[in-house]
């Protein structure tokens, strides 16, 4: 694909996906703001696929050492993200039982 | 060739299963019957996004297992660790982390090719995007530290607004240095230098931004440093040219600005006004002696008691304060007490009530408390006039009724719980200090508010010991 048709692309997909995003998230009650952007934030984190793709064999030091840094960075953002989201969703669970 | 095409095709098709699982996670999270099973979908997503990229030819895998491990054990740790009292700055944090690794990723993918780009309009579009995912990851990076020292309450960041003279003039300088620095990068690839006096400024840019912020506004603050994170990851998608890290980058973007836009207007306030404007006491304001003179009556948890055992209706309103005091579980306590002495009890939270947004709902969820008795602003004011007693705890601005009297006050207009309607009110607080807003209280001085001067969690120990010799 020519360069500016792909990023035609990609700007499509970004505007689309903001717009599903606007979408789903029009009514959150206000009991699961907190999880929402804890658990939305951990999805952020995705950018850890960025990061592993720079780990490249061939890479020189600098790089080497900034995607390191870049998967660690983002792996705290993931693991973390994710399971402190549901450390205080099962807080919301419990009760229920 | 061919074997590398095959392999191509389902690396991406990973990704657009990961992104549909996003999709469907950030869904669940909307209710709170399917929040559980979305935040594992969102997990799941992510992990199988990050196993199909290392598929790819080439990767270095020892620095990523490393990486992995490291970040693992510091990200589980933290999360298993953290108090819920600490969620604001823990959240904070991890927002920022995801920031500056999207600025690492921009600076990953521009250093091996340094000196060899050309006017091509790939590369101008990975320049840009490299750009733009430095500037929005760093901002997003040092403004959210700033603002997990503020909520630690570091000595080092002060967690009020911090002002000086000419701070706009500086903000302004300084977003435009980052913004030339962004233009170096792109019109000179042969160097590392633009890219560190890239990140360096728009490091700047971030604490700038963040430490003017205080207070009451925080709310607004984390929601937006959540959008940015997701605007960064988006960013870095277009650096590499990746769809799965442009979609879950732009939803979190959307969700995090739809937050801000919910903090914002429950303070009744434009987000520019919060970023920008100074709250506090106008000359037109009055002042706490005038208000507070002669009219503050104050009582005893033993009275408080006997208050709750006449009491049908009880109705809890938590602020900030209950969190500092860490007296979410006494509380628990004073509504299971009460609900002995057969009154029905309610919690009234206000949308920005703490320092994050939700944060009395999960405190109070650690606490046990279930759900359904926490009622929004909204559902439980124009019921305040049944309310026998309304327990205030922790909370001020949110329950002035300045905002609803008062067109010249800095909170005018601002929607609030109307506790003053309840036919008694206790407030518990340690003293007459005022609230973020810096003005007094008239609520305070009214003829049906009762003061329970002390620390949150001793005077509601203290209530419960007192309700149980009722019973």
């Amino acid at each position: 694909m020519d360069p500016i048709g792909l990023l035609i692309m990609l700007l499509t997909i970004f505007v689309l996906a903001i717009f599903v995003g606007f979408e789903i998230i029009t009514k959150v009650p206000p009991t699961l703001h907190t999880p929402l952007m804890s658990g939305s934030n951990a999805i952020s984190g995705i950018t850890i696929v960025g990061a592993i793709l720079s780990a490249h064999v061939d890479a020189g030091m600098t790089t080497k050492v900034l995607a390191t840094l870049a998967v660690v960075f983002a792996t705290i953002n993931v693991v973390g993200g994710f399971l402190v989201t549901h450390r205080m969703l099962e807080m919301f669970r419990k009760k229920k039982d | 060739m061919h074997e590398f095409m095959i392999h191509e095709g389902f690396v991406n098709l990973a990704y657009l299963v990961a992104s549909v699982l996003f999709i469907f996670g950030l869904k669940g999270l909307t209710h709170p019957r399917t929040a559980v099973r979305g935040n594992l979908l969102g997990a799941t997503g992510m992990l199988l996004a990050a196993v199909a990229t290392m598929l790819k030819v080439g990767l270095d895998y020892r620095l990523i297992i490393a990486g992995v491990v490291v970040g693992g054990l510091i990200g589980a740790v933290a999360a298993l660790k953290v108090r819920m009292t600490g969620m604001p700055q823990m959240v904070a944090l991890f927002n920022g982390f995801g920031g500056i690794a999207s600025a690492l990723v921009a600076g990953a993918t521009l250093v091996p090719r340094l000196g060899r780009y050309t006017t091509s309009a790939a590369d101008i579009q990975e320049l840009v995007s490299v750009a733009a995912a430095a500037l929005i990851g760093m901002v997003t990076f040092t403004g959210s530290v700033v603002a997990w020292g503020k909520l630690e309450e570091l000595r080092l960041i002060p967690s009020k607004a911090v002002l000086f003279p000419g701070q706009q003039a500086i903000n302004a300088v300084v977003f435009l240095a980052s913004i030339a620095a962004g233009v170096w990068v792109v019109v000179d690839p042969s160097h590392t230098l633009p890219l560190w006096v890239l990140a360096g400024s728009a490091g700047l840019l971030g604490i700038l931004l963040t430490i003017p912020i205080g207070g009451a506004d925080m709310p607004v603050v984390i929601a937006l440093l959540n959008s940015y994170s997701g605007l960064a990851a988006a960013a870095t998608g277009f650096v590499i040219n990746n769809n799965v890290l442009i979609i879950a980058g732009s939803l979190v973007g959307a969700s995090g600005i739809i937050l801000t836009s919910i903090m914002c207007k429950a303070m009744n306030r434009s987000l520019t006004n919060v970023l920008f404007g100074v709250l506090g006491p106008t000359s037109e304001t009055a002042t706490a002696d005038e208000v507070y003179a002669g009219k503050i009556k104050s009582t005893t948890p033993d009275e408080v008691a006997m208050l709750f055992d006449g009491a049908r209706r009880v109705v809890i309103v938590p602020g900030y304060g209950m969190a500092v005091a860490q007296a979410q579980h006494a509380v628990r306590d004073v509504m299971l007490q009460a609900e002995k002495l057969g009154a029905e009890v309610e919690f009234a939270i206000h949308p920005v009530a703490g320092r994050m947004p939700g944060h009395m709902n999960v405190l109070l969820a650690e606490a046990d408390v279930p759900y359904e008795k926490l009622k929004e602003m909204d559902e439980i004011n124009p019921t305040m006039d049944q309310v026998d007693v309304c327990l205030v705890i922790g909370a001020n601005d949110v329950v002035n009724p300045l905002a609803r009297t008062d067109p010249k006050s800095p909170i005018a207009g601002m929607p609030i719980i109307d506790a003053d309607k309840a036919r008694t009110v206790v407030v518990v607080k340690r003293s007459l200090s005022p609230g973020f807003a810096g003005i007094p209280n008239p609520l305070f001085a009214a003829d049906n508010t009762l003061m329970l001067f002390g620390d949150g969690k001793k005077m509601m120990q203290e209530l419960v010991t007192a309700l149980k010799e009722l019973q």
